[in-house]
């Protein structure tokens, strides 16, 4: 049982928090530091980032990744920029502005602590990133660019081309390899963990199969930490890579770590829309596209002409009708709900009617297709090339899907979960994006926390352990663990059932976006509960899973990867019922204003919801941790 | 988008480890959608395969987005296939017709060995960076970010050396398994820009040589151009044959021997 959540948060003035505990810190001698080992699991931007700071200040680090290159991990996909307090463009932006800005944006469900360090560090990010070789986009006296973004008052964003992730990632696994080279860290690749181990409530090491060979063993350090990415595969189609998955994180919180606000996901408006069944991923297009392209669909049901025929009378421009001061340009959240609202009363474009329109046409006739082919022209060449339309020539078709999540390992101040000795980082973990992510917010987060935050925190929690030994990693409780994992990955060999491993992820999806999705309502939650676990039996007795455990078995590592979604969604059900607000992201049917727009209840739900495992049942217990505001008054947003 | 359905034949290498022997195997496929990714044409296959109780082709991919690098494979003899600057997972059965056989291989280059089916192991693209592929600036050691203007161009310049995905297109498109375009495009993406300038030398030496322990001789015929999914300009070969002839010679006279 676990007693009142404390989150650890330093006295004094909001700007002093970090500067002072920084200093209240223990710290590891620079000779001792080489007698910890610290175990990093992932080695995207947070991980890779703070896996390299550990190595060069000293630390034996053990780094582990199931693909094949750090390189791969998903940060690479992020396109848009990330967001530094560096107010280069002189237009009035500070650390307490971006503070500020993150929090509002987070819709007042993130603590204001972890946030307020946030913004601070973010300026030390972009010297980092630039000091490694990231070519962010320059102006031609040499000096860096910005610009606004998502719906930002200033130009606070730093980017590189349409690949800003990429660029960030290749900096921080340049950093990694070095200390590769260096000996300092010891890097596993196609390795995956499946489970955490834990000795006298103390995180001690994990348990890994070798996804080439097989091999499941243990590794033992004096800390581990899980820089594992989000969840948003429990949904099927996302925007997520294929391999994304919350195993790590969850195979940890059966273990006794607390899962926060697993009903927080971001839904990004502008993806292309699925085209059939085989769908297997949906693609991103930066929301910079809604600077200049206007949102509509056909006012008739069952329209038939091409977008072209249907005269501007018979257009419904929903969100410049809905929202006049904003327009097109409303936060994510509202244009995502609204595509949602439009496509269910049917009004929905394309094939299968699951889209929106993203016309040009206007823009095009005003500025001209060269200024628009040098914006965005990049964009438009990624569209053709998935659904060989000219958008250039025919309206763009979007749709919002799941991209990122807010929710995930409860972490304190210091970055630890409730189990001490087990950290987490990025976006696995839930504390500083609240129910909503800022544009430009997440490359930031996974990168301060690995580069700035962690091991400097890291060290207090090191400091007292000097002269003690790691766990021996044939410790009886290792080995229990080891079979565990073991067994485990034998009895998915041997249900012999007739369906795939894809088959129940792609039914579990659907289950999880029609009821978990933008929009929830208790009856929907409470069908949700019904019929999630109906599928997971059938998922248990009917799973078909061909191959052997010895050698690469892809179908064997998404088996494990679905099981814990199947119980991850239950989670999430349960979690986005108990929460009877709208918030953030999500908008409960039951919580509107008047004119039909979200509705927050502080009252009742300022405050984050971290569960604890309860057991195969499924009666996870709910605790809360209360946030305060004390830099940040709580308004409603209004976009009217 | 069209709603035209195909009917290929593909012949897929298989092969159950590196040290097996593969062999093609021949299989029929209908109603693959023109909308269809290439590799979620595969995951047709394999849940065909799945249901028939067959083992299914492992295939590599991930982000299936063009960014990750994750994939590639060779289909119809040409690394990720015939639509150019396209990696595989991008590249749509629109380009495909009805009735084709489609025969995808995994890539090939002896520096790459074969895992299982099509996926092979690129390690040692890996090694070439870890002998040099970085600017040493630990963490909190770097100046203000606007300390140092850096030239438009050639910051742009050294961000066409930074936007490869790493994927090995070109050494598996090369007759010779060289891995010069790879190489040069991280070597010239430090190398022109000023904060790469201290250790421009001893990183060319070191990438260069490193390469060479692992892949094939370049001899210009330019097939990894050709391949790459990122479009990476041969002219970083160029560059980096100019550096590392100097670094020879550079290296040297730091050593007191000039």
């Amino acid at each position: 049982m676990i007693g009142a959540l404390d989150p650890r948060v330093p006295d004094g003035s909001i700007a002093e928090k970090w500067t002072n505990h920084k200093f209240d810190m223990k710290l590891v001698n620079p000779a001792n530091k080489r007698k910890f080992e610290v175990i990093v699991v992932g080695t995207g931007l947070a991980g890779a980032s703070a896996a390299a700071t550990m190595g060069e200040l000293g630390y034996k680090v053990k780094a582990f990744t199931y693909n094949d290159s750090p390189r791969r991990a998903h940060s690479i996909a992020a396109q848009g920029g990330i967001n530094g307090a560096k107010n280069y463009q002189n237009d009035g932006d500070s650390v307490h502005r971006l503070f500020y800005d993150t929090v509002k944006g987070g819709d007042y469900r993130s603590r204001e602590a972890n946030v307020h360090r946030l913004a601070e560090v973010s300026v030390d990010i972009i010297d980092q990133c630039v000091g490694q070789g990231v070519p962010f986009a320059r102006e031609y006296g040499g000096l860096l660019d910005n610009r606004s973004f998502g719906g930002a008052q200033v130009s606070r964003t730093f980017y590189a081309r349409g690949q800003t992730g990429q660029q960030l990632l290749l900096g921080a696994y340049s950093a990694l390899m070095r200390q590769v080279s260096a000996g300092s860290v010891d890097l596993h690749t196609r390795t995956e963990m499946l489970d955490l181990i834990v000795h006298d409530g103390v995180a001690k090491g994990i348990v890994t199969r070798d996804l080439v060979t097989g091999d499941v063993r243990s590794h033992t350090a004096h800390a581990v930490v899980l820089a594992t990415g989000g969840y948003g595969n429990v949904y099927y189609l996302s925007t997520n890579a294929m391999m994304c998955n919350v195993t790590a994180g969850w195979r940890a919180h059966r273990r006794g770590a607390l899962f926060a606000n697993p009903c927080y996901t971001q839904i990004h408006p502008t993806c292309i829309p699925a085209s059939d069944e085989f769908q297997s991923k949906l693609t991103l297009m930066s929301e910079s596209l809604r600077n200049d392209g206007r949102i509509w669909v056909p006012r008739g049901h069952d329209e038939e002409r091409t977008a072209d025929d249907i005269p501007d009378a018979e257009r419904y421009y929903y969100l410049e009708e809905k929202y006049p001061a904003f327009g097109n340009l409303v936060p994510r959240d509202v244009a995502s709900r609204n595509a949602k609202t439009v496509v269910d009363q049917g009004l929905g474009v394309g094939p299968l009617k699951n889209g929106v329109f993203l016309d040009f046409e206007d823009a095009i006739s005003r500025h001209g297709e060269d200024t628009i082919r040098e914006k965005y022209g990049n964009l438009f060449d990624m569209y053709e090339r998935i659904t060989g339309e000219n958008p250039y020539e025919r309206p763009m078709r979007i749709y919002p899907a799941t991209h990122y999540t807010m929710g995930g390992m409860w972490v304190d101040y210091e970055l630890m979960s409730n189990v001490p000795g087990l950290f987490v980082v990025g976006e696995a973990n839930f504390s500083d994006h609240g129910a909503n992510r800022l544009g430009a917010s997440a490359l930031m987060q996974g990168l301060a926390d690995g580069y700035f935050v962690l091991p400097y925190t890291i060290g207090n929690y090191l400091a007292p352990l000097l002269g003690d030994g790691k766990l021996a990693e044939d410790d009886p409780v290792c080995e229990a663990t080891v079979a565990n994992v073991a067994d485990q990955t034998q009895r998915w060999l041997s249900v012999g059932g007739t369906r795939s491993p894809d088959y129940f992820h792609r039914e579990l999806g659907k289950l999880v976006w029609n009821y978990i999705g933008m929009e929830r309502d208790k009856n929907g939650l409470e069908k949700a509960l019904t019929e999630i676990p109906a599928l997971r039996d059938e998922f248990e007795k009917d799973v078909r899973v061909l191959g052997n455990g010895a050698s690469l078995n892809s179908s064997l590592e998404k088996v494990g990867r679905v099981s814990d979604f199947f119980e991850l969604a239950e989670l999430k059900a349960r979690d986005a019922l108990e929460r009877e607000e709208s918030c953030g992201g999500h908008f409960r049917t039951e919580s509107q204003d008047d004119e039909g727009e979200a509705l927050r209840d502080d009252d009742n739900f300022a405050h984050v919801a971290a569960w604890e495992w309860g057991g195969e049942s499924g009666n996870a217990i709910r605790h809360k941790e209360e946030l305060t505001f004390d830099e940040v008054a709580l308004t409603q947003r209004s976009y009217k | 988008m069209s709603e035209e359905t195909l009917s290929l034949t593909l012949k897929v290498w298989r092969q159950e480890g590196p040290d097996s022997s593969g062999r093609f195997e021949t299989y029929g496929l209908d109603n693959i959608s023109t909308d269809m990714s290439f590799l979620e044409m595969f995951d047709v296959l394999n849940e065909e395969l799945i249901s028939e109780g067959k083992v299914p082709v492992e295939i590599a991919s991930d982000c299936r987005e063009g960014i990750c690098g994750t994939c590639g494979c060779m289909i119809n003899g040409r690394a990720h296939g015939p639509e150019k600057a396209t990696a595989t997972c991008q590249l749509h059965m629109r380009k495909f017709s009805d009735g084709d056989t489609i025969v995808v291989e995994p890539w090939l280059a002896s520096s790459f060995p074969i895992i299982k089916d099509l996926v092979v192991d690129r390690s040692p693209l890996d090694r070439i960076i870890e002998s040099g592929g970085f600017i040493t600036v630990p963490t909190g050691s770097a100046p203000d970010a606007n300390l140092i203007p850096i030239p438009k161009d050639a910051a742009d310049a050294a961000f066409d050396g930074a936007a490869c995905i790493g994927c090995g297109a070109c050494v598996a498109a090369c007759p010779n398994s060289a891995a010069q375009l790879f190489t040069s495009a991280k070597v010239q993406h430090l190398n022109l820009l000023p904060q790469g300038q201290a250790e421009r030398w001893s990183r060319t030496e070191n990438m260069v040589d490193t390469m060479e322990d692992y892949f094939g001789s370049c001899t210009n015929h330019g097939e990894c151009h050709e391949a790459c999914p990122k479009e990476i300009p041969l002219d970083f070969i160029a560059y980096t044959n100019r550096d590392y002839m100097k670094s020879k010679r550079k290296n040297r006279k730091l050593l007191g021997q000039g």
